[in-house]
């Protein structure tokens, strides 16, 4: 019972939320209560299970924050339907929501679909004054202001059924709001009924404002200069007047032909008010810490930094580099080739390669990153400047903001994504970047292995083939380092990293034949050497690291898809070089306990017949000039190696036949010490750990009656069913290793 | 692009840059008078070697509107792109790159972020604080203790500050500049030369007589700030000049700190 207590007082903190609903929605209630409250009420509904008050509690808070929510949708219901002057003084309902609605604007800002709702309510004169100012101020937006809802407010306005004292208000709102509305193009079409209101004395200033912010070129018209003009006339040089006869003069200096003052004063009172404070506090509570695009001077964000903040700027928007040419600037309009397209313009794949010679690089090189249109063009420009220009900025970026080179930057999540963008960009062009290279040789390192794991193994996989010995120091080293001593999930995540880099360099060899890019000499042997050096060092990790992790599965899985990519470089990327796995992959794989690693190495060890076979084909034709041959020493270690495998697979010979020194050869009179009947054919493709499952489920398919499992049926007729059962099976990598590999002496039997 | 002949166009839109900065969100009319007004100048005196390319003088000044047209404005702000003796850099440049690595603000910080925002946006360069080691400060105080001042007016002073207490604590060990002068004389072999290892003695000399009279190894702290009679400078990058005669030399020094943090 003890036990059924404890179920049900876990249970029941559910019910309270939909039987006491009043008591718990109102949270300026709670407040008034008192903290000994939450303990109370939930006692009454509680069974006495003294111990669960904890849960109780979490629930409460639980509880609260859903009770928010809900109050919203209520407050915003109630306001929607609400008919007729009510008073807020007697109505309890009116009170509790209006505290709903400014305790959620003032925390988290309100969702864009309740602005429509209150500005009905506000503009429509439902309420008295003190409830409509209450709910403007609270209009604090948290994400955008949607259009429709200024629009109809606007349309409220005109109606004049608001105070003049709200409807002030209501433009000084706007006025501090106006960057959040969604789109603008339904206010802009307002321009006239703003218009219309200057002639309010008192709202004139604001209105002025708000037309200040609106106004575009297709605005400025002549009866509304005159009509300007005229108040002018009428209530002398006000500010606001002047500012925005000033800005229509911009506009169009023909239809403005007074003069102005032209010192720049500042026109608007700040009318900001009582929102900008709150505005602050919800955006930064909803966002975290300033967002990066922000400029933020040293000394009131962070004094005791040393760093400037202000010229960290991560992502940069694309803008078009100044014409410093003045002086040419008067035959622009006749000769249109010199007019460069604007950066800002380029939306379109079409747009670049109409526009492709008269295209500029725009200011900051840095933006190019995320433009997939200009880093098509980076790619087809042959200027040099314009790669050091980007490599500067690259390399001065990730060098400051490098999160653990740098002491004070504890600011993970914006370098990850620098560093994202950075590998997309490479993606992109197909290329690695030299600053990055460069930044990953000093930065290795120093790494700890965790931070922004994922992002820097990326970029690893596109370090730039070149000769240079400074590759076995700075990236060899302090990864094997960082290898040897880490998890399982690191060592297989760097395996598949060198996997993709070496895929990378096979590609470039392929791809790109043009000696201007490589750092290499592009002699064939240089480039041999280097995805050699790449092969063997892999190995070695390998070797060690399936010893580390216990010859894991998983591991192996990535460790035989890297020889998956080695075994066809001669035919499938047209490199000379052959390169079998080391015994400790090997062995460790074809004892493996895992049918998909051994049917993988089967796969691998028939692609690498092909490719020697391919090999001595060309040999022997001597079609082409060969630079090189596969040497004996080659083909001995496969034949080695084929010998033990088929030895352990099929012909039950290992233990005699495996002459590889790390190999399975062992004495008869050792084995039978071992006591194991049968060893011979302990590891061939009936007995074998990782085939076992698929014998027993041949022989339920063959004998279903017979309950002991005699392996020994499966043989003559019945071996050949076994192996088509295990083709079916999708051993396919079984399948061609025993069709290349295995001569069948008899295939009737 | 930059180029010289640009220079009056560039204090044009730094200025209207500066002034809508400063009014966010008023439309701003490049070329009308504005309170502060921008004058770039190219400053020739200012190089080292032939190689150096000449400084770029960047100057901010505020117009006040009561006083006369022939007033003098009231400088708020100057910055100084230079290079003094930095040939290693300009050796790998193409040749009509201008390179000034070096860059000397005198003035408040919020004029400073403004202008380094408008350099880093129209000519994609990037600003950074120069960082000076306390390995770089010794060799400074040795260097300029080691010049010949006339009078010699100020102490040679060294901060250190002393990390990882719970109260931060600053020691400020200051020597009669003659007496620094004397014992730097006896170290040094060559005149005109300076080796690692007359900086070490000089430093350990200064270290042993202190902690024979305080018990404290000055070794283990951090220092921070060096001031002699021809200059001083602070590891955030705050430097104070203090002797004309010398400028070329103290900039020299800078600059290659300046280089050296590029590469």
């Amino acid at each position: 019972t003890e036990k059924m207590n404890q179920i049900r007082s876990s249970r029941t903190p559910k019910r309270p939320l939909e039987v006491d609903h009043k008591s718990q929605t109102d949270l300026s209630a709670w407040r008034k209560r008192g903290r000994t409250d939450p303990e109370k009420s939930s006692q009454n509904h509680q069974p006495p299970g003294g111990q669960k008050n904890d849960i109780n509690q979490k629930n409460d808070v639980g509880g609260k924050n859903d009770s928010q929510e809900v109050s919203l949708e209520k407050a915003l219901s109630y306001f929607e339907k609400v008919q007729g002057r009510v008073s807020l003084r007697n109505n309890s309902a009116l009170q509790k929501h209006l505290a709903a609605v400014e305790s959620i604007a003032l925390q988290h800002g309100l969702p864009p679909e309740s602005f429509e709702i209150l500005l009905n309510v506000v503009l429509s004169g439902k309420f008295a004054d003190t409830v409509n100012t209450r709910l403007l101020k609270s209009l604090i937006p948290a994400s955008v202001i949607p259009e429709n809802s200024v629009v109809t407010a606007v349309s409220w306005l005109c109606t004049n059924k608001s105070s003049g004292s709200i409807q002030l208000l209501f433009l000084r709102w706007l006025i501090t709001v106006f960057d959040f509305i969604d789109h603008k193009e339904q206010v802009n079409a307002l321009y006239g009924f703003f218009f219309f209101f200057l002639q309010d004395e008192k709202l004139c200033p604001y209105v002025c404002h708000v037309l200040y912010l609106l106004t575009r070129k297709e605005n400025v018209k002549p009866f509304r200069v005159r009509r300007l003009l005229d108040l002018q006339a009428k209530m002398g040089m006000q500010p606001h007047l002047q500012a925005l006869l000033s800005l229509y003069k911009l506009f169009c200096p023909e239809l403005v032909t007074i003069t102005l003052p032209t010192k720049t004063k500042t026109y608007f009172k700040n009318s900001e008010g009582p929102w900008k404070a709150a505005m602050n506090a919800v955006r930064q509570r909803n966002q975290g810490s300033t967002p990066l695009t922000q400029a933020v001077f040293l000394g009131t964000a962070q004094p005791q930094s040393r760093k400037r903040k202000w010229n960290t700027q991560l992502v940069l928007p694309a803008s078009s580099a100044r014409n410093s040419e003045v002086g040419t600037e008067k035959y622009c309009d006749l000769f249109s080739t010199d007019e460069t397209f604007p950066v800002e313009q380029l939306q379109t794949f079409p747009q670049l390669l109409q526009n492709i010679h008269r295209l500029e690089f725009p200011s900051q090189m840095g933006s190019v990153l995320t433009n997939p249109l200009l880093l098509h063009y980076m790619n087809c420009v042959r200027d040099e400047s314009i790669y050091l220009r980007l490599y500067y900025w690259m390399g001065q970026m990730l060098q400051e903001e490098c999160t653990w080179c740098v002491v004070d930057n504890t600011n993970e999540t914006e370098f990850k994504s620098f560093l994202e963008t950075i590998y997309k960009a490479e993606c992109f062009l197909q290329e690695g970047f030299p600053a990055c290279e460069e930044f990953l040789y000093k930065s290795l390192p120093l790494w700890d292995g965790s931070c922004c794991r994922p992002e820097i193994l990326k970029l690893v996989s596109w370090i730039p083939l070149s000769s240079s010995p400074e590759i076995k120091s700075y990236l060899y080293g302090p990864l094997a380092q960082l290898f040897f001593t880490s998890s399982l999930y690191f060592k297989c995540s760097v395996l598949e990293s060198l996997k993709e880099l070496l895929e990378n360099w096979l590609n470039c060899n392929v791809i790109d034949m043009d000696p201007e890019f490589h750092s290499l000499n592009t002699t064939l042997s240089g480039l041999v050497t280097v995805v050699a050096d790449l092969i063997h060092f892999v190995g070695r990790l390998s070797t060690v690291g399936l010893r580390l992790e216990k010859n894991s599965t998983l591991l192996l899985i990535f460790v035989l898809d890297f020889y998956e990519t080695v075994c066809d470089m001669y035919l499938k990327y047209n490199l000379p070089l052959l390169i079998l796995p080391p015994a400790g992959v090997f062995y460790p794989a074809l004892l493996s306990m895992d049918s998909v690693t051994l049917n993988q190495l089967c796969y691998i060890m028939y692609r690498y017949r092909t490719n020697l076979v391919a090999a001595k084909e060309n040999e022997e034709s001597k079609k082409k000039i060969l630079q090189f041959k596969f040497s004996n020493e080659t083909y001995r270690e496969y034949n080695q190696y084929i010998t033990a495998m088929v030895g352990c697979l099929w012909t039950s010979t290992v233990f005699q036949k495996d002459t590889h020194p790390q190999g399975l050869r062992m004495d008869e009179e050792l084995l039978n010490k071992t006591l194991v009947k049968d060893f011979k054919t302990s590891f061939n493709i009936v007995y074998h750990p990782a085939m076992l499952g698929y014998s027993v489920n041949f022989l339920k398919q063959i004998c279903p009656e017979d309950t002991t499992l005699n392996f020994k049926l499966i043989k003559g007729k019945r071996w050949d069913w076994y192996l088509e059962y295990l083709y079916a099976q999708g051993l396919e990598g079984l399948k061609v290793f025993i069709e290349s590999s295995i001569n069948r002496v008899s295939q009737a039997s | 692009r930059f180029s010289r002949a640009a220079l009056r166009d560039y204090a044009r839109l730094l200025g209207a840059f500066i002034a809508a900065e400063r009014q966010k969100g008023l439309a701003v009319e490049v070329g009308v008078e504005l309170d502060i007004k921008v004058a770039l100048s190219s400053l020739p005196e200012l190089q080292g070697s032939e190689q150096d390319q000449p400084a770029v003088l960047v100057q901010l000044s505020s117009r006040s509107r009561a006083s006369p047209k022939n007033s003098e404005d009231k400088i708020l702000w100057s910055g100084c792109f230079c290079c003094v003796y930095g040939d290693d850099l300009s050796e790998n440049m193409p040749e009509d790159f201008t390179c000034l690595p070096l860059f000397l603000a005198n003035g408040a910080e919020s004029y400073m972020s403004v202008v380094g925002n408008w350099f880093q946006k129209t000519f994609d360069c990037i600003f950074r604080r120069l960082a000076i080691s306390p390995f770089s400060l010794t060799w400074m105080v040795a260097m300029w203790t080691g010049c010949k001042v006339d009078k010699a007016t100020s102490a040679v002073e060294l901060v250190f500050s002393v990390p990882r207490l719970p109260q931060p604590l600053d020691i400020s060990y200051a020597i009669h500049p003659e007496d620094a002068k004397a014992l730097w004389d006896t170290i040094q072999k060559t005149p005109g030369e300076i080796t690692q290892e007359e900086v070490d003695v000089f430093m350990d000399c200064l270290y042993s007589h202190f902690h024979r009279h305080f018990k404290i190894h000055l070794s283990a702290t951090k220092l921070v700030k060096v001031s002699t009679a021809i200059a001083s400078a602070h590891c955030d990058g705050i430097v104070k000049m203090l002797h004309s005669q010398y400028l070329s030399g103290v900039l020299m020094l800078l600059t290659e700190l300046a280089i050296s943090q590029i590469q």
